[in-house]
């Protein structure tokens, strides 16, 4: 046990730190939120949305990876010594250690998604000459004798990883079944018929509808990509699946810890302005006007800038290459919500100068409650509906803004892997002939399907925490 | 009105000190002048004599706030900050790295950008309406429902996958429209044609939810079920009423941002290579000219500034009750 732990060192990046200090502060919070009925209530409601909960579901694969991809370590040095063990230079993540080969095993140049041969002819020596042909792929399809095998083999492997997902999910359905007509005590073919009539006080056929197709598209994913590049190979033969799935990590970091940075801002400055009014409400009134009036990604771009040289001229501090990209995506991160707190910051202002007007306000003010308890009891419970909405709605603006800032080249870090970046450096092999298309299309997919979810399950968290909103759709 | 909007203007100026000064923080102080002398020189080319030289050619060989070795007046003026921010208030903006006037390429790049960003103002503010009118006609029926369901699609794409796929579809496969460039006059229309397309399309999505949500806000007014009960048509209530008042707050959040329109976009003028504001401040950030990069900087804040102040203007323009004292 302890050769087998001794022989990996565990790194904690920065953003590994915070996003697992977020998960824990979710986590408590999910406490304290299902112990007060008030608060339940509206998570029930969009629990109750079909939509909605479908894209929980598609989000919290995203998660469960993101997730796994921020448990990082280094491996031992196979000759180091055992007294003072040497580590690699690549910072690892379990994620790697799940998917295995699809990290290692890469290729010379461009493939094409589920080829065998790389993209480009090449001169090969065959019995003496040389020929003109496509090289066969040193892992892609390598198992295959011949050409014609190949459509039968990826046709075989789809439907065995299809047929797993499908059973798999069955016996989800089945287990839960069981458990819920027990607790219902009903028979097994009554819920069965409430479930099909779509008469359960959650929406079950969204749910195992969506579960199932996930699961599917998993089975198919595992048999296809064990043999095969499912979304081909860059220019450097990396595997474009493995570098979407590592952006992942990237995209979530992005959209969370960013706001993670704007909410003591917009909520500390937004309720103190509308609470204490007078001087205070100037002073944060043009603070906030001063930093909206600067063109957002302006500002961005110079405290990128700003980072950057910091980082060279003080390359002692980070010893890792993952940390110095770590340290730029912080910075990002923390410049973009120093940028972007204002909007809800206003919202807040707004509301508690309506609040602290209330007859309920006035009164706790008259019997000299101070004013942080005031603040925490009654102002900021009747503003949180809104920093909810808000954190979840900008998410998705978020990940989106990342791709356009790496692009100008203000992003993450050239090494790390984001879809910025995929996008950034394909953008000539458009311009190639013949085209490749694949890692475009690749982030593309994998960032649509992120925001889309995002953006739908914002919108079950708006309807259901807005008050205004109630009832209309 | 006339005070008004007089002591708007004397508000502005505050705000534009602040943005000098941020500005002047970020470039000259977090970042000094050292750093960026190292930067752009290279780690190979990094001698002190050569960082001297490069400070002195770029104007930045001065002390930051205060030369105490020059007398009177010019103690305060002979310095970084009078030279470089300060001179910002009257539009002198220096030298970029190239050697050209900033002040120059800003005016003679300004055409182009309003070329481009005009036009998508314009039509998607039309396109957009129309498309949330449409919708909140036929409200609450399954057309509603999957309009707004497709406009989330919509704005879930990234800008980017709009510009790649447009100009890989129209100008590269079907060969409709030239894939970028730039020209003046008429000759120029076959240019401007693809971007404003895009940019159109793009925003699509957003903006027809957006304004579909303000006239649905606009729909559950008592003066429009009155004007129902008068016996008015649908038709009629829709354009005469809901357009009519709904347009109050869709004017006014577009005022905002018609100041900011010579700026241009980044994105878009870099990838048709329209030689705009905004392709010049993408050039700026990657080749790290600072001195374009702050200038930007100061005229978009600028302009953002009068945009707030022309909303205030158009609120009691287009809403009477609305009166400015």
């Amino acid at each position: 046990m302890n050769s087998a732990w001794s022989s990996f060192d565990f790194v904690l990046l920065w953003t590994d730190a915070l996003i697992f200090a977020l998960v824990a502060g979710v986590l408590v919070l999910v406490f304290f939120i299902r112990r007060q009925e008030h608060l339940r209530a509206p998570w029930r409601a969009v629990a109750q949305r079909p939509m909605a909960i479908g894209a929980a579901l598609v989000l919290s694969v995203f998660v469960v990876i993101g997730l796994l991809d921020s448990l990082h370590y280094r491996e031992k040095m196979p000759d180091s010594p055992a007294d003072a063990p040497h580590y690699s230079v690549d910072v690892l993540s379990v994620f790697d250690a799940l998917v295995g080969d699809l990290r290692t095993q890469q290729e010379k140049t461009y493939s094409e998604p589920m080829a065998m041969q790389l993209y480009a002819k090449e001169f090969v020596q065959r019995d003496g000459v040389a020929v003109r042909e496509y090289p066969r792929l040193k892992f892609g399809g390598s198992h295959l004798r011949h050409a014609s095998e190949r459509e039968p083999d990826i046709t075989r492997r789809s439907l065995i990883g299809l047929a797993q997902g499908l059973a798999v999910s069955l016996l989800l359905f089945g287990l839960l079944a069981a458990w819920q007509a027990r607790r219902a005590q009903n028979s097994f073919g009554e819920w069965f018929m409430l479930w099909g009539e779509g008469r359960l006080d959650w929406p079950g056929r969204t749910v195992a509808v969506i579960v199932m197709l996930l699961l599917m598209m998993g089975g198919l994913l595992i048999h296809l990509a064990a043999a095969y590049h499912v979304f081909g190979t860059d220019k450097v033969g990396q595997d474009v699946l493995y570098i979407s799935l590592k952006s992942i990590r990237t995209g979530l970091v992005i959209g969370t810890l960013t706001t993670l940075v704007t909410l003591p801002l917009a909520i500390g400055l937004g309720i103190a302005a509308g609470y204490f009014r007078g001087w205070i409400d100037d002073v944060i009134q043009y603070v906030y006007t001063v930093l909206n009036s600067i063109p957002g990604v302006l500002l961005i771009a110079a405290a990128v800038l700003i980072v950057q040289v910091y980082v060279e001229s003080n390359p002692d501090l980070f010893d890792t290459a993952a940390r110095r990209a770590d340290i730029r995506l912080l910075a990002l991160c923390l410049i973009m919500g120093v940028t972007s707190w204002t909007g809800l910051a206003r919202l807040l202002r707004g509301e508690s100068l309506k609040l602290r007007t209330l007859d309920y306000v006035e009164a706790a003010r008259a019997f000299g409650v101070s004013h942080s308890r005031i603040i925490s009891r009654h102002i900021f419970p009747n503003v949180f509906h809104l920093v909810l909405i808000a954190i979840v709605l900008d998410f998705s603006g978020l990940v989106l803004a990342e791709a356009v800032l790496s692009y100008v080249g203000v992003g993450v870090d050239p090494s790390m892997h984001s879809w910025g970046n995929m996008i950034n450096g394909s953008r000539l092999e458009l311009a190639r002939e013949p085209v490749v298309w694949w890692q475009l299309g690749a982030a593309f997919t994998f960032m649509f399907t992120l925001v889309l979810a995002a953006n739908l399950f914002a919108d079950g968290v708006r309807d259901a925490f807005d008050p205004r909103q109630g009832g209309r759709r | 009105m006339l005070a008004y909007i007089l002591r708007r203007l004397l508000y502005a100026i505050p705000i534009l000190i602040g943005v000098n000064l941020l500005t002047f923080a970020l470039f000259f102080i977090v970042n000094t002048p050292e750093d960026m002398a190292r930067m752009q020189l290279g780690a190979k080319h990094v001698t002190p004599d050569a960082i001297e030289r490069w400070k002195v050619e770029h104007g930045y060989d001065r002390p930051l706030l205060l030369n105490a070795k020059a007398s009177g007046s010019a103690q305060l003026t002979d310095t970084i900050f009078f030279q470089h921010s300060a001179a910002m208030f009257v539009f002198e903006f220096g030298k970029g790295d190239d050697g050209r006037n900033i002040g120059n390429e800003i005016r003679t790049r300004m055409g182009p950008s309003l070329a481009i960003a005009l036009p998508v103002f314009v039509i998607g503010l039309l396109v957009n309406i129309t498309f949330a009118l449409l919708m909140v006609f036929f409200r609450s029926t399954y057309l509603d429902l999957w309009g707004v369901v497709l406009c989330v699609v919509l704005m879930s794409i990234s800008g980017l996958f709009y510009i790649i796929a447009g100009q890989y579809f129209i100008s590269k496969m079907w060969n409709l429209l030239p894939i970028s460039g730039f020209a003046g006059g008429v000759d120029g229309l076959k240019f401007i044609m693809l971007p404003v397309l895009i940019g159109v399309v793009a925003g699509i999505g957003s903006g027809a939810r957006w304004y579909r949500t303000i006239f649905l806000e606009e729909i559950g007014k008592d003066y429009v079920r009155t004007a129902r009960a008068k016996g008015l048509s649908e038709v009629r209530v829709l354009f005469r009423h809901i357009l009519k008042n709904g347009m109050i707050p869709i004017l006014t959040g577009a005022v905002v941002v018609l100041p900011l329109l010579f700026m241009g976009s980044l994105i878009t003028e870099s990838f048709f290579g329209i030689p705009g504001l905004g392709s010049y401040t993408i050039d700026a950030i990657q080749a790290q000219d600072f001195a374009v990069v702050r200038a930007m900087v100061f005229l978009g804040s600028f302009l953002y500034i009068v945009g707030l102040i022309l909303t205030d203007i158009s609120y009691s323009w287009a809403d009477p009750r609305v009166r400015l004292q």
